[in-house]
Formats: structure tokens, sequence, C-alpha cells
């Protein structure tokens, strides 16, 4: 709590006189671990907060085909969504082409990003198992992971992704 | 008036006035006499002399109040994935709009899996992760709590890319520049429901998640800046709209639209990000060298004349009264300047009062068209100093393929017709044509 005071008042410094943030009535309920553990979906880069399952490339395609093809286009390209795969031109050229493969740092991105959203017309929907597997497909066509290799939290966190130093921060440090 | 009535009306009073002038009884204003009345005239109604709407009665009360019928033209431009209609976007009209403020109907929106009807009664806010307490808010609980109101702009990181295409864009102004908006809100301090949870050592990112079928999250440092922070109930003194985050949002002036989660679930207080798409795959902006810039949250200075602008038409020459629009994510701004020349001379203009932190700044200057061809642009100054750049300039230092984050000097060259368009710089781009925006949104 002295740290948090701390924090608060260095940061207050930039506010005008006189705006201090406000004393609250302290109505916020304490929660449970398990209850925490219901609500929080957050992925980190290092693998926390992955959940349990497993899955591959083969598996993946028929979640892909099932879930993703009619937006995404066969083999992740050609659909109404974004391209997934398949650039044909790097980040230097004239036309860069972003995708998973050549753009996304993080495979715990993708996973994160298709268990939380994807498919839109029933996001939430995949299973873990899925999710990893899906997500394993789509490293595939980028040729990122084998056909046959199974990703689970541990693997995927694992991963190394082209583009993995591809980034400057600006206004703020991870 | 093609109105029968009005028409029945209007040559009564056309009667009226002749039969005056051959009797020699019209006489002049302020007589001051009463005159007395010749033979029919008592016969004569007010209503002759009134509009039509004067001589009914109106439209009864309205339980919430809607605009104009006759500016039913004023909307939103909406633009979406053909597949998935609630990803995409809809402009601001800041062409049709005066003053700061932006009306809540016309408040832009970016939405990436729709509007969620969200029931408030049903709604919580967890704040978890690097704290002391992990605490859950109900909106109730949050609409007990001491409440600030700041008036500040809202931007999505995406405003204006069309600048980055070869060929300028030809649409309205804020229909290619009104991914931007500006509101009075009103909520909860950030900092009052963190300290109230306790901040641990460590706690640097914010983790913000919304309520939507998107589950749409992004990590927020806990740097200066944070602190103006609101947890933001109400939107120009009502609750909030849904597509603008009912029944809660996050709002943190100055910063990128992204930042600003709508539909606010859950606050995971972390010490790192947890580099989601949100901030890796998308609102990162990729330079000539081929890394990307991330974490570009402060909007940067930029202004624009919002009348006159593309797609009107001056009716002749004369005086006309620039209006415009400048806005900083670093503070005030200091000086808007304007050009009537192309960027050869600059004139400062007028800026209207309040010039408050974070929030559009309206600025006015007159000017006289001569009927020629002429090129207006305006270039704002913020507080820190910081200039609005050219195009050329922007270019120059993040090349072509940032797609966001782009607010350089905006040209409307008008022709000897009155018609305005938009121009790029002198220094542009040869015309080529091509599109070449990378990526698409949707």
């Amino acid at each position: 709590m002295i740290v948090a005071a701390t924090l608060l008042t260095a940061s207050w410094i930039s506010m005008p006189v006189g705006s201090e943030p406000p004393a609250g009535p302290g109505l916020g309920r304490q929660v449970s671990p398990e209850e925490i553990a219901h609500s929080d979906v957050t992925v980190f880069p290092d693998g926390a907060g992955l959940p349990p399952g497993r899955g591959d490339a083969r598996a993946g395609e028929t979640v892909y085909r099932r879930d993703c093809l009619a937006c995404h286009g066969p083999d992740g390209l050609g659909g109404s969504a974004e391209p997934l795969a398949g650039a044909q031109r790097g980040l230097t050229d004239e036309y860069p082409e972003k995708t998973v493969g050549s753009y996304w740092p993080f495979a715990t991105t993708l996973f994160d990003f298709n268990r939380r959203t994807m498919p839109p017309h029933a996001p939430g929907s995949l299973t873990g198992d899925e999710a990893y597997a899906v997500t394993a497909y789509l490293l595939f066509l980028n040729g990122i992971v084998e056909e046959n290799q199974v990703l689970d939290a541990a693997a995927l966190a694992r991963l190394r992704m082209p583009n993995r130093d591809g980034f400057v921060p600006v206004d703020a440090r991870p | 008036m093609t109105d029968g009535k009005l028409d029945l009306h209007g040559a009564a009073r056309r009667r009226f006035l002749s039969a005056g002038l051959k009797t020699g009884l019209v006489t002049g204003f302020g007589a001051g006499l009463v005159r007395p009345a010749t033979a029919g005239e008592g016969q004569r109604q007010l209503s002759d002399r009134l509009p039509p709407w004067m001589r009914q009665a109106g439209a009864p009360f309205s339980s919430y109040g809607q605009p104009s019928s006759h500016e039913d033209g004023v909307i939103r431009w909406v633009s979406a994935n053909r597949d998935m209609p609630g990803n995409g976007a809809s402009w601001c009209p800041l062409h049709e709009l005066e003053g700061i403020v932006t009306p809540n109907g016309l408040h832009f929106e970016r939405h990436h899996n729709g509007v969620p009807a969200i029931d408030p009664a049903r709604h919580r806010l967890l704040v978890h992760g690097a704290v002391d307490r992990s605490l859950s808010f109900r909106i109730e609980d949050l609409l007990r709590y001491p409440l600030r109101s700041r008036v500040c702009f809202l931007e999505c990181g995406g405003n204006s890319n069309p600048g980055w295409n070869r060929q300028p864009s030809q649409g309205r102004a804020g229909y290619t520049h009104g991914l931007v908006s500006c509101s009075e809100w009103t909520g909860v301090p950030l900092a009052t429901v963190l300290g109230e949870a306790g901040l641990q050592s460590g706690a640097d990112w914010l983790i913000a998640e919304g309520a939507d079928a998107f589950a749409m999250n992004v990590s927020i440092p806990l740097r200066p800046g944070w602190e103006r922070g609101l947890l933001a109930l109400y939107q120009n003194g009502e609750r909030l709209r849904p597509e603008n985050g009912y029944p809660l949002r996050l709002i943190l002036p100055g910063w990128e639209g992204v930042l600003n989660v709508k539909w606010l679930r859950r606050l995971h207080v972390a010490d790192r990000p947890a580099m989601v798409r949100n901030e890796t795959a998308k609102y990162t902006e990729l330079l000539p060298s081929g890394k990307a810039r991330q974490f570009t949250h402060t909007m940067e200075v930029k202004s624009l004349i919002t009348r006159p602008s593309a797609g009107m038409r001056l009716p002749g020459p004369g005086l006309y009264a620039l209006s415009g629009l400048a806005w900083s994510g670093n503070g005030r701004i200091r000086r808007v300047e304007v050009s009537v020349d192309g960027g050869d001379t600059w004139r400062e203009a007028a800026l209207e009062e309040p010039v408050l932190p974070y929030c559009f700044t309206r600025f006015r200057l007159p000017w006289r068209w001569g009927g020629g061809v002429s090129r207006i642009a305006s270039r704002a100054v913020d507080e820190t100093g910081a200039v609005q750049p050219t195009r050329a300039e922007l270019i120059a230092r993040r090349g072509r393929h940032g797609f966001f984050h782009y607010h350089a000097i905006v040209t409307w060259e008008i022709d000897e017709e009155g018609s305005v368009g938009q121009v790029y710089d002198r220094r542009s781009d040869a015309p080529d044509g091509e599109l070449d925006i990378d990526a698409g949104w949707f």
C-alpha cells in the first residue's frame, strides 16, 4: 500500500491543482482467486495464462475448414478477411504484406486472438484443443511448425516467431 | 411552396396591397395615427402575413429530441467488412459540425465485432492482478463514486489514413478525417479505483478488456498520463450510448483511441504487456527499415479546416469564415496558422475559447476569396512546441506504410468554379494512381 501511494502521488504531479483523485466509498467487492480464474483470460507472451489443451495442424485444418475458411479463404488467403499466410513481399518491399508469418511477433498472440474472438459468428466457441489446433494450422501455413507438431501451452510459448525483434517501442517499454 | 393554402393567402395579400395602392391609403411606417378602417379591412387576418409554421399548432413534446428532418443528411458514414458487418468504422461528419463538442449520435465508431447489448445490472468490472485487493464493481457501485468530467477528443489511431495513399482522397473532410470526435466524458477517476485496489510494486501495465464479441483487449502503460483516465459512465451529460461503450468505458485523454476500451469489464494489472493482437499485428506502424513502431499511444498534433472543405462549393467570390479544428495528445493547442496560398505564407488564426488540454480547439479566420484557384491549409502547434508536419515531412520521417497515426497538414484547393477538393503539398508523390495503403482494416 505504501508503494501504491508513492506511485500515485508521483503521477498526480501532472494533474491540475485540486484535481487529486477523490477518495472512493470502497464499494468494490473483494473477489476470490476462483472468481478471478473464471474471468481472467489474459495470455502473456511467456505462456502465462495459456489454458490446458493440445492440437496439431492436421486437426487444425478441420477446425479451419469449419470456422475460418469462409472468410479467410483456402490456405489463409483470398477471402474477405485479411490474409493470414502466403506473404509474397517482405516488410521492406514497396508493398509490404503483414501476415502472421511475416509480422506477428508472438505465437501466443495468435492463440489468444483465436480463442477470444474467433470465429466472429460464435466467439469463444473453440475448445482449448481446437484453439491449439487451429493455431498450429495457421503456423503450419506460415512455415513455422511442422504439420504433425503438437502444440500445447509449453510448446506454444517456446516458439520463436520470425518477426520477434521487429518492433520498436515508442511511448512505453515492455 | 406548392401548398394550395399558402397560395390562397398569397393571393389575398397581393389583393390587399393592390387595393391599398389604388386608394392611396398605404401610409409610411411610424405614421403613429390610428387610421379609421375602410370597408373590408376588418376581415383581414394576421396569418396573411405569417409563414405557414406560424399558422398552425406545432408538434407536441417529445420524450427524446431528434435533429430537424432538414438535417437528415448530417450522418456518420459507415464502412464495414462485407461478411462481418460489425467489423468496421463510422466516420464523424466533421464538415457539417461546429463548435468543439460532437453530438452523441455522430461520435465516430470503430468496432471489431459489433455493439454488444449489455444489461447494466449484470455487468461487472473486475480489477485484479498486481494489486493488494482484487475487486469487483457493479455499475450501481460506480455511480455512487465521486465523478469527474473532462472534455477531450478521442481519435482512432487509423484516422486520416487515406493520407498515406498516392492520390489524395476526395471524400468529405469528416469521411476522411472523422475517426475523431470530442465529448465531455464523466466518470470515476481511474486512479480512485486503482487506489482502492492498491497497486503493487512493478505494476507498470494495465490490460483492459471489453465485454463485446471481440473481447477487445489492450495493454496500457501506467506511465505519466494514465492518471487522467476516467472510468466513464456519461457522455455529454447522458449515459454512454451503446456504441460508445455502455455502460462503462475507459477514457484516456490524449491517448490512441484503441486504448479507450469500450464496454469495460476487466482491468488486469501486470508487470508487462500481454502483447495482444491490437498492440502487435495492428496499431503498430511499419517503418522503411522493416521495423515497426509499437506502443505509439500519444496522438500527435493535428488540425483540419472543416469549412470550406472537400466536396463543398463556394457560391462566388467574397468574404468567407474559415473554420477548423485542432487537437493534440500532448496537451493544449498553442497556435494554429492558416495559409491561403498553398503554404507560401501563414497567418495566425483566432482560437476560440475554451482552449483545453487534449481537447478539440476551434479556430477561425476570415478570408476573402478572389475567385481564382486557391489552396488553403492549417498547421497546428501545441503547448510542447510540436508542429504539425507537411505530408512530405511525415513520409520522410516514417515512410509510407505506417498505416496509423497520419497527422500531416491537409490542403484544400478551391478551383475557379469554387469547388473544393484535396491536394497534396508540393513535394508530394508523382500521381501514379495506385492506392498503396497496406493491409485492410476489417
